[in-house]
Parts: C-alpha cells; sequence; structure tokens
C-alpha cells in the first residue's frame, strides 16, 4: 500500500516532448511507472521513445488511455490551463512540478480542480515516490527504497537528503510526497498526514516544512487530535530573515506570523519529534518505531500484526 | 516585487482612485519647485522600501515651497531601516475627518485574495489585528467571480455610514481589486482611505507589492524595479538567475534547491557559525551558474569560508565541479573551499575536483563543521 499512487496508476505527462519532460519520462519509465500517453498539442500521433503514444489534448489521451493520473511539465504561464484541461478529461491526480505558476492563477485552478473531484499536487514540487512501485516526478529513484515510513515536505532537495539518510540506515519509505513551495499549492500536509495514518503499510511520517504561512501550524493541531502513528518534523529557515522570499514562492516570514520558531512550538505541542538537523530523522524514527515493531516481532499471533502483513502480502502477489 | 508608493499611486490613479496630486524629486530644488506647483500645504515623504517612514521622520508637512525644500534636504540621504532614500513625494496635503485601512492580500490558507478593511486606518495593522479584531472586515473574493456589488458595498457599510461615503468606498474597492488582479500583485493596501471635510474619499498612501511570477506576463512592470533599494549582489544575482540574499554572517553558502539552502545555514549557525548567504543555484546544472555563483560569494568581504552544499538529483554534481574548478581556476580563492557532493554523477565530479587537486565530502553534517571551524579559526562554540 502507499498513498495517493501506487504500482496501478497510469500516467500522462503534459509536456511530454519539453526538455524536462522528456528528460524525466525516460527516468519513470526506466523506474517502472506506467506511464500511458504524453500530451503535446500539435504532435499527436506521434511516439515517444518508440512506444508511448502522443496525443494533441487531454481529452483524447484519457478518452484513448483510460489513465488516471497527469504529470505537468508545461511553462509556468500556461501551468494553470493545463492543470485545468487534466481535471476536466477526467483524471484523479495531477501532479504539477512546473516551477514560477502565477499565484492568482492558483486562485481560479484550486476551486476548479476541487468540484472536478480531483487531487492536484503542487506546483513547485519534485512529485511523489512509492519506492519499488511507482515514481510521479523528479525524486531519484535510486535513493528511496521500500519501506513503513512516510514522507511529506515542502521542499525538493532536502528532502532527497532526508530520504538519502533514512535509506542508509535501513529506514524504508511507503511513499515520499513533495508538496511544493508554492503559497497556494493543491495538496497540504494534512491531506498527506491523514493519507498516512489511514495507510496499513506507514507506521510513521517524517514531514519537513519550512518558514512561511500556517500550514505546519494546522498540521500540528490535526496529528494532535488525529493521529496515532508516530511523526517527526523538521522547519527549514529559523536564520531566515523576515520579509525576504527564500527562494521558494511561500517560504517567506509576514511581519511576525510564519516563523520556524512557532512552527517549531507548535511541532512541540503536538509532540511531534523536532528533528534539528535532517540527520536527526533517522534517531527520532527508530525511537519511535521500537515500540511499535516490538510486539509483531516477538508475538507472532498478534492479531493487528498478522492480518497486516498478511494482507500487504497478499496486495503484493496479486500484482 | 515591492514598489514604491510614488509608483502605486500613478497605477492606482490609472483606475480612477482619487489620490491628491503629486510628484517625485531626488533633490531639494525640484522639490521646492514641486510644491510652488501644487500651492498651499504639501507633505514631503521618503520613497523607502520599508515600513514605520513616518517614526523614522520620513514624512513631514511643510507649509510653504521654503520649508518643504528645507524637510527635503533633510529626508534625502537618510537611512530608513537601513536604506538610503534617494527620492521623495511631494503631495498636496489633505484635511482629514476619518482614517481607514483597506488591503488585499492573497491569503494562502482561503486560497483567494481576501480583503481586510478598518475603520481604524492610519496604524500598523497587525496592530489592530492583534488588539482589536472586531474592528477589522475580512472578505474572501472568489477570482472566477471578481469582486461584486454587494460585497464591495458591505466593505463600504463596515467603514462608514454616511450612503454617499459607502457608494465612494465600494468604487474605490472596485477599482482596487482590478489593480490588484491586472498587475498580478501579491498585495496592495491603502492607507489610509480618508475622509476629507468636504465629505470626499480619497487615497493618501499606497503600497502594492507585485508577485515576481508575474513579471514575465508584465514585462512594463519590471521597470518600476528600484534596483538602488537592494543590494548590488543581489542585483548581479538576479542577472545570472540565482536566487541570492545577503546576510551578515561568514560563512558563504552555495546550495541547490531553496529547503536545502535553508537547512544548511541553519546548521552552520547550529555549529556556531553565522551564514554570510542564502543562494540556491536551482534545479538545472550549469557550470555556468556556479561561475557566477562563487563570483558574488567571494566579492562579500565578510567571507571567511566557502560551503558548497549539493544533493544532485537534475542537478549534476560533475557540473557543478566542472564550474567550481572553472571559477577557480580564473581566479584563485583566498578563503578556504569546503565542498559536499552527493547524488547524480559523484564519482566523475570527485574525479574532476581531484585531478584539479580539490577534495569532496560526502555527509553534510561534517561538511558544514569543518566550513564552520575554517570560517571562525576553530573558536565557534
Amino acid at each position: 500500500m502507499s498513498i495517493f499512487a501506487d504500482k496501478a496508476t497510469t500516467l500522462v505527462v503534459q509536456g511530454i516532448t519539453g526538455r524536462d519532460g522528456s528528460f524525466h519520462t525516460k527516468q519513470m519509465l526506466d523506474y517502472g511507472t506506467r506511464v500511458v500517453a504524453g500530451v503535446t498539442p500539435g504532435k499527436g500521433g506521434q511516439k515517444f521513445e518508440n512506444k508511448v503514444p502522443i496525443f494533441n489534448s487531454m481529452h483524447d489521451a484519457v478518452g484513448k488511455t483510460g489513465a488516471n493520473a497527469s504529470i505537468i511539465y508545461v511553462p509556468p504561464m500556461f501551468a494553470a490551463d493545463a492543470i485545468m484541461e487534466a481535471a476536466d478529461a477526467g483524471v484523479k491526480l495531477i501532479i504539477a512540478i512546473t516551477e514560477g505558476v502565477p499565484v492568482l492563477d492558483m486562485t481560479r485552478v484550486y476551486p476548479f480542480v476541487h468540484e472536478k473531484g480531483a487531487r492536484l499536487i503542487g506546483p513547485n514540487c519534485p512529485g511523489l515516490i512509492t519506492p519499488g512501485q511507482t515514481k510521479i516526478g523528479i525524486i531519484p529513484g535510486h535513493i528511496c527504497t521500500p519501506g513503513r515510513v512516510g514522507v511529506v515536505s515542502r521542499s525538493g532537495t532536502l528532502t532527497y537528503e532526508v530520504v538519502y539518510q533514512l535509506t542508509r540506515a535501513g529506514l524504508g519509505q511507503s511513499t515520499c510526497v513533495g508538496i511544493g513551495g508554492d503559497p497556494i499549492n493543491g495538496t497540504n500536509f494534512i491531506d498527506c498526514l491523514r493519507g498516512f495514518q489511514e495507510d496499513p503499510d506507514t507506521d510513521a511520517v517524517a514531514m519537513m516544512g519550512e518558514i512561511g504561512g500556517t500550514d505546519e501550524q494546522e498540521a500540528a493541531a490535526f496529528v494532535k487530535e488525529h493521529m496515532t502513528k508516530p511523526v517527526v518534523g523538521f522547519i527549514a529557515g529559523q536564520t531566515a530573515p523576515p520579509g525576504r522570499r527564500m527562494g521558494h514562492a511561500g517560504a517567506i516570514i509576514s511581519g511576525s506570523s510564519g516563523t520556524a520558531a512557532e512552527k517549531i512550538a507548535a511541532f512541540e505541542a503536538a509532540r511531534i519529534g523536532i528533528a534539528k538537523r535532517p540527520k536527526d530523522f533517522v534517531e527520532l524514527l527508530l525511537a519511535r518505531l521500537k515500540p511499535v515493531r516490538k510486539p509483531v516481532a516477538k508475538s507472532k499471533p498478534a492479531k493487528g500484526g498478522a492480518t497486516k502483513a498478511g494482507s500487504a502480502k497478499r496486495k503484493t502477489a496479486k500484482r | 516585487m515591492n514598489i514604491h508608493e510614488y509608483q502605486a499611486k500613478d497605477l492606482l490613479r490609472g483606475f480612477g482612485i482619487p489620490i491628491p496630486p503629486g510628484e517625485v524629486a531626488s533633490t531639494p530644488d525640484k522639490v521646492e519647485a514641486i510644491a510652488r506647483k501644487l500651492g498651499g500645504r504639501v507633505v514631503v515623504k521618503a520613497q523607502v522600501h520599508a515600513g514605520g517612514r513616518g517614526k523614522a521622520g520620513g514624512v513631514k508637512l511643510a507649509k510653504s515651497p521654503e520649508e518643504a525644500r528645507e524637510v527635503a534636504a533633510k529626508i534625502l540621504g537618510m537611512k530608513i531601516k537601513g536604506l538610503t532614500v534617494y527620492k521623495v513625494l511631494v503631495t498636496a496635503a489633505a484635511d482629514i475627518v476619518k482614517e481607514a485601512y483597506v488591503g488585499i492580500i492573497v491569503d494562502r490558507s482561503a486560497k483567494k485574495p481576501v480583503f481586510m478593511v478598518s475603520p481604524a486606518g492610519g496604524i500598523d495593522i497587525e496592530e489592530v489585528a492583534a488588539k482589536t479584531p472586531e474592528k477589522i472586515m475580512k472578505l474572501p473574493v472568489d477570482t472566477r467571480y471578481g469582486l461584486t456589488s454587494y460585497q464591495a458595498n458591505q466593505l463600504g457599510f463596515f467603514l462608514y455610514d454616511d450612503v454617499k461615503q459607502v457608494r465612494a468606498a465600494g468604487r474605490i474597492m472596485q477599482q482596487l481589486y482590478d489593480a490588484f488582479m491586472k498587475n498580478g500583485c501579491s498585495l496592495a493596501e491603502i492607507n489610509p482611505l480618508v475622509v476629507t471635510p468636504h465629505g470626499d474619499v480619497v487615497a493618501l498612501d499606497a503600497k502594492m507589492t507585485i508577485d515576481d511570477n508575474e513579471l514575465d506576463r508584465h514585462p512594463e512592470l519590471e521597470d518600476l524595479r528600484d534596483v538602488t533599494a537592494e543590494d548590488a549582489s543581489e542585483v548581479q544575482a538576479r542577472a545570472a538567475s540565482l536566487t541570492f540574499i545577503k546576510l551578515e554572517g561568514n560563512v558563504g553558502c552555495c546550495v541547490n534547491g531553496a529547503g536545502l539552502a535553508m537547512a544548511t545555514m541553519d546548521l552552520v549557525k547550529l555549529y556556531g557559525g553565522s551564514p554570510a548567504n542564502f543562494l540556491d543555484i536551482g534545479g538545472s546544472s550549469n557550470p555556468d551558474k556556479v561561475v557566477a555563483a562563487l563570483k558574488i560569494i567571494t566579492s562579500d568581504r565578510n567571507v571567511r569560508s566557502i560551503l558548497f552544499n549539493i544533493f544532485g538529483g537534475i542537478t549534476r554534481t560533475d557540473d557543478v565541479a566542472n564550474g567550481i574548478v572553472t571559477a577557480t581556476k580564473h581566479n584563485p580563492l583566498k578563503v578556504p573551499l569546503v565542498i559536499r557532493l552527493t547524488g547524480t554523477n559523484e564519482e566523475i565530479a570527485v574525479k574532476i575536483l581531484k585531478a584539479n587537486g580539490l577534495s569532496a565530502m560526502t555527509d553534510m553534517d561534517e561538511a558544514v563543521q569543518k566550513a564552520v571551524q575554517l570560517a571562525t579559526g576553530g573558536k565557534a562554540a
């Protein structure tokens, strides 16, 4: 199991013939992602790498292939339209990698996508990966390994850093989601935390936030109220000056709001483990996973553990 | 991108918002001439990208053109929150009966532009929000439909009782909303919006922030950028497509990705050092960017050591290594360099560095500790 995407997910790449689109489509195909179609207006009828059919529109692509997800690599000024086209064509998961989408465009896109019943991840995000099953986006596959830690982050390379440390320490991941660094994005921390809480194959969550906005504070309140699985968090930008955009459009301390200190305080109040350094995730997660794992390993007849493991095995076997 | 009050007022006048006449000047002579032309009392206002101009002495009333000249001589050249005043706005003074606040910001949680209005205007709105939140009305706008007339009225009635003033304010709300949307703003503010003794509703101050992501769509707005308000190194960085923010410390940082760049700065601090800058070389791997980045970092005299922290994903670490080699060949570094590389093409990168007498580390913490040690001479706590 996983959240949002797995081996069964069939993907359309919007902007498949562009520089970034083509490069990352190859990487996704190599990883085993089921890329069933591409869209580049005017190039319909051609094939990408001699195997993936290209269509002129999302409606054609989804109509002909039945794809249920799309990934967007189109330039920022056209990204909003591409997202709406995907939602209108009926895919249920849309991942927008594009950086630099105007925020006001997103104020129109978000309600549109929501009303179509689709989930948008991003924009300005690295996408997601369910190790061993599928990779939708640009997270390097080789640093991930299948396992039971859910990862959610507003950042790209910081996520890679943490995932790399987890993998080296033998802590595999169920799904890693980069929700993106923009002020308005389709999926927030809570959406991912809820998914991980409900996912039987996730035991704990690693969460990387940063300065700006209140998403982390709201996530902390959710953890306190609704989560039984342990969560470890990190906030980037403790040394960031107020009023400056720290690379990500959303990473800005406005007035006195959105500081690292207030987010860390919210984490502490929700008993979320605080990683002071990226490498601290390993130790903090191991400490919190032990009490969950031990009884499962020791007493085999323990019902919860046995059923979980059994159902997971069955599912893998089916595929 | 922030624009100055006089620029924001010009934009808002174009949308029909009533604003007293005014002109911008950079010398006391010009200020006197403008004051004479306007006649009567004028206000001379420092044009800098900082709040609290009044408190800092950057806004002064003058009763005559001669007095305008005198106050301008004092304001021009003064520093407000570290920023030098190069320009002042000279504007006709207005008599005030009532002051209100009107603003629009993009609200991240509502995922919409939200109007914020308050009859308690003229002062810091954050203070009003903290102390008397009941004096603020917030109204989210669905950008698919725009600000409707009934919403504009609602906002007007929250500020005024007089129907004539309510209608005038409603019109201004509509005009401000149009200006906000058409210029791709993330913030537009009128503080104060005043009622004059004649019962007119006019805007006395204006602030607008343009979403940087909109600049490709509105190239004319790029001309409003005031590069004198920015650090020279930041202007240079933008020309090289680097995201760079100058700070006060002595460990120069060069990182790929904004989140990792922030985390690296934090780690420098955690190990007792102080970052000299935020620098994200971005996702693409272009050796030229690395060359430009090193040039900018080394031009900061405070820098005592330089730290590269590169996690190769899309960024190819060999490209970064090539950039470092090229840059240091032309301009040998005067300060020690610590390189941490992991990820895509790491082996090739390490070979390139070795062949040029450089070495690389793989662990982020060890690299940061070393850079801090080199910058502080081992005196770090």
